[in-house]
């Protein structure tokens, strides 16, 4: 992906106006982020601090839509019950070729917070929503640590 | 299922398949023509998925390059170039 500002560059969807979001999750990510980065030890494991990132993601995903969005609400749900936040990982392989859009829904279900309970049409609105987040969330990680290699490789000098 | 798909009318789901396949990469890339809603559907699974992963890849590596990272220096840097525009 090629770098652009985080909070100007969004030449995919320019009818989304996401730049109040955006800045929230940055801000809310980036907090999250040095707030584990000082209590990180030298004993902390890289896949407890690997976690500890992975759960400040979606949630400043999650803030940034706040209680607007079905799947925001079902995520900060998720979230604050501490639960292990976990998302089917492995591929549908199935015997015979998908032809109902009905059965592919039952997957999305899985793969979207809160879809369970949704219908047909509420799922694939949220599932829009969704993705949209989920797209600036990692463009926005994918920024955090473009800047954070820079820096280590061209250390300010005090 | 079927009864109450026909009070929502077929349009707005053809609609909302439609801004589904829009947001796809393959679709940005290839200026694809309408897919059925299955393909879209199947598709947006894949993509959803593969984004949950990179999700998961890149907090691996941020907890690496934090790692090794001094925080109080870095900080005011991070933000900076986050903002620059």
């Amino acid at each position: 992906m090629e770098s652009k500002s985080f909070t100007t560059g969004n030449r995919d969807n320019p009818n989304t106006d996401l730049h109040g979001s955006k800045n929230m999750m940055a801000s809310h990510f980036l907090r999250a982020l040095f707030r584990i980065q000082q209590t990180s030890t030298s004993s902390s494991s890289f896949a407890g601090r690997s976690r500890r990132i992975r759960r400040a993601a979606y949630a400043s995903m999650a803030y940034s839509a706040g209680a607007r969005r079905a799947w925001s609400r079902a995520l900060l749900r998720k979230l604050r019950s501490r639960a292990r936040l976990r998302f089917p990982r492995r591929l549908s392989r199935t015997a015979r070729p998908q032809r109902r859009d009905m059965d592919q829904a039952q997957v999305l279900r899985k793969l979207v917070p809160g879809g369970p309970s949704m219908d047909y049409c509420k799922l694939l609105e949220e599932t829009a929503d969704y993705i949209r987040c989920l797209t600036t969330q990692v463009r926005l990680m994918q920024t955090v640590m473009d800047s954070i290699s820079s820096y280590a490789h061209h250390p300010m000098i005090p | 299922m079927s009864s109450r798909r026909s009070r929502i009318s077929e349009e707005e789901i053809t609609e909302l398949i439609s801004k589904l396949q829009s947001l796809l990469p393959e679709t940005r890339r290839r200026g694809a023509s309408r897919a059925s809603a299955a393909k879209v559907l199947k598709e947006t699974c894949n993509y959803i998925k593969s984004l949950h992963r990179e999700v998961d890849d890149l907090s691996g590596r941020l907890s690496e390059l934090m790692a090794t990272m001094d925080v109080d220096s870095a900080q005011a840097e991070i933000v900076r170039s986050l903002f620059r525009s």
